[in-house]
């Protein structure tokens, strides 16, 4: 057990809580940036797909594990990131030039978005981020000048810092560098009194309101960040896609990104990245389960939404916070050693909350 | 006179929204919760009569009944095991767990019965009848029917049997209820099986039309804008969304020209978000009430 002695109270905000953390996040930064050195092209594209997976899952958890509202539609802003970069470089932008852009203008969607529809809560809220998300797809499709309609949009690969994104070294460290730097975004959001009005909105609006909280407004700006940082995370999708198809940014990502906070563990940013990995390997998951189960079962294309299905149900069911929850379920264990109870973490019993007035 | 044709199809259709939308309405006025696997229990309804009727070549109607009751029996327990568990977490959980129960029957109706597109045989398929110059295919007519039928068993099983009531009060007050010595939890899980069962009945009425394929679960998404547009909540409300989503996708397809390329297949959702931004009450709310900041 580990007894931090606190002198001021600017220390509860500080992003490392004491000297162990700030030992074991550097020494993990190192060895991210060690990896090209040992991995091979092919595991370097698969940990750089699961950084952008990351940042697209702190914007989701912005917007659901920390402000409370679910989103059932966010591959839209995956898309119009990945849409306004592509379209940005093929009109010459530069790189450099492009992100800042792609993110204000996805700031700028989530706002747009935000402010007539959070007027709803719960649930339908996710039925109107359904709904937009569909909308969002059909005009991906619709919009050809654009996006390139059905026939797919090819992303320009252009020269950055005199280096090609086709090189997969490259690439991995300029996802890595993003990574880094969202977190440490999201992070400075969520102790500033935005981050905080945020959590207030999520465990009690009445609460928050009566704290001051503008509901209205810290709802919208929830939205749009979130919508930034999903953009940025599709910025670099198109990079590492290559080719847009409207088909991609469909109802399925967007419930992959939902998979990727419940199973990493709602209201954590660990959780993002452990989500990431989780969904990330997904597909080589489900591979290793075909091998094992009989051929008739196991060449089923059913099999993937199955496990999907069933994964989302276990983890709601039995583990609602997720990997990151388990985690610290585990490292409590072993500091509390030999006196840990699980009735530590038992479920309470609750009653039905109503909506109804 | 193609304007009320445009209107009979569109009233069929809706009327499938209306049946999906119902069955939102049920379950959420009773628990609160939302069921996202509602188009796939609707999905799952028709493979079953494709079994029944189609494989195992049933009577109709046997098989119609039989599937209803099948599928009635499996909401009840999908109630009864998995959803009540969560009852008290925050609405995102009920999302994200019905949300999954979706894909899993999905997955288990592609793995069961394959990826093709089947039909079955019914009594109304490919017959038509003129009235006026009016042409109305006996699918349509028997979906008008159909939702006819039940609406009015439902009207009347509400009413005056002592289960219905039992249903009502524990929807309006679930601790009262319980006081009164109704078995809320046992009611709830009942709401479910009705619910399951009218989106089986659409299921099989909608089969003659799209054919029985794992495609057909969208449906439900599309029925939300019938029960949003309705005011979440209301019975009639939800068919007459249904009925008004019907008209208007039949509409936006026939006068795509004049609006925009693409229209109909997102009318619904246009329809949705309209509805949740100018009155989110809908219309015929009860109280309700779609909380505002």
């Amino acid at each position: 057990m580990r007894f931090i002695f606190k002198t001021k109270y600017s220390q509860d905000i500080n992003i490392a809580k004491h000297n162990g953390d700030r030992f074991w996040y550097s020494l993990l930064i190192l060895i991210m940036v060690a990896l090209p050195l040992v991995l091979d092209d092919f595991y370097l594209g698969e940990i750089s797909y699961i950084c952008i997976l990351s940042i697209a899952g702190i914007g989701l958890m912005i917007l659901s594990g920390y402000t409370g509202l679910a989103s059932l539609g966010h591959a839209a802003f995956l898309g119009v990131g990945a849409y306004t970069h592509a379209f940005l470089l093929t009109n010459g932008i530069p790189f450099y030039a492009s992100i800042p852009i792609v993110i204000v203008v996805s700031f700028l969607v989530g706002a747009a978005i935000g402010i007539p529809i959070l007027r709803l809560t719960g649930m339908y809220l996710a039925i109107a981020t359904l709904a937009l998300g569909f909308i969002a797809e059909h005009v991906f499709i619709k919009w050809e000048h654009f996006t390139g309609g059905n026939r797919g949009l090819p992303v320009p690969q252009p020269e950055f810092l005199g280096m090609s994104f086709y090189d997969s070294v490259f690439f991995y460290y300029v996802c890595l560098v993003f990574l880094i730097a969202a977190m440490f975004a999201a992070i400075n959001i969520l102790r500033s009194p935005t981050g905080r009005a945020f959590v207030a909105i999520r465990d009690s609006e009445i609460a928050a309101q009566s704290l001051g909280v503008n509901l209205g407004l810290y709802k919208a700006l929830s939205f749009a960040i979130s919508g930034a940082f999903t953009g940025l995370a599709g910025a670099l999708l198109a990079h590492y896609i290559g080719y847009l198809a409207p088909d991609i940014f469909n109802i399925f990502l967007s419930l992959t990104l939902l998979l990727l906070i419940v199973v990493g563990g709602m209201g954590s940013l660990h959780g993002t990245v452990f989500g990431a990995i989780f969904v990330g390997f997904l597909p080589q998951l489900i591979a290793i389960c075909r091998d094992y189960l009989p051929s008739s079962i196991g060449s089923q294309p059913g099999l993937e939404p199955m496990l999907f299905g069933l994964i989302l149900v276990f983890f709601i069911l039995y583990e609602p916070l997720g990997i990151y929850g388990r985690w610290m379920k585990i490292k409590l264990f072993f500091e509390l050693f030999p006196t840990y109870k699980r009735q530590t973490f038992k479920k309470q019993k609750v009653f039905t909350k109503s909506d109804r007035v | 006179m193609q304007l009320i044709q445009l209107i009979i199809d569109g009233v069929a259709s809706g009327c499938i929204y209306g049946l999906v939308a119902l069955g939102f309405v049920l379950i959420y006025k009773a628990t609160e919760t939302i069921n996202f696997a509602q188009g796939d229990i609707l999905m799952l309804g028709a493979f079953v009569a494709y079994s029944l009727i189609g494989i195992l070549g049933m009577d109709y109607l046997t098989g119609f009944a039989l599937t209803v009751l099948i599928i009635a029996v499996f909401g009840f327990f999908l109630d009864a095991v998995v959803v009540r568990q969560i009852i008290g977490q925050p609405a995102f959980a009920t999302v994200m767990l019905t949300i999954g129960l979706g894909f899993i029957f999905r997955g288990f109706a592609s793995i069961y019965w394959g990826t093709d597109i089947f039909s079955f045989s019914t009594p109304f398929s490919g017959k038509i009848t003129e009235f006026n110059g009016l042409i109305i295919s006996y699918v349509n007519l028997s979906i008008i029917i159909g939702t006819a039928i039940l609406m009015s068993a439902l009207y009347f099983f509400f009413t005056f049997s002592k289960i219905g009531v039992a249903m009502r009060a524990s929807s309006e007050n679930q601790l009262a209820a319980y006081y009164m010595g109704i078995p809320v939890k046992f009611i709830f899980s009942l709401i479910w099986s009705i619910s399951a069962g009218v989106a089986a009945v659409a299921g099989v009425l909608l089969a003659p039309i799209t054919l029985v394929d794992t495609s057909i679960s969208l449906i439900g998404l599309k029925a939300f804008a019938a029960a949003v547009l309705g005011g979440f909540g209301s019975i009639p409300g939800a068919i007459v969304g249904g009925i008004i989503i019907g008209i208007v996708e039949q509409l936006c397809g026939t006068y795509e020209n004049y609006l925009f390329e693409g229209v109909r297949e997102i009318s619904a959702y246009l329809v949705l978000i309209l509805t949740l931004i100018i009155y989110p009450r809908g219309l015929f709310s009860d109280k309700a009430e779609v909380k505002k900041v």
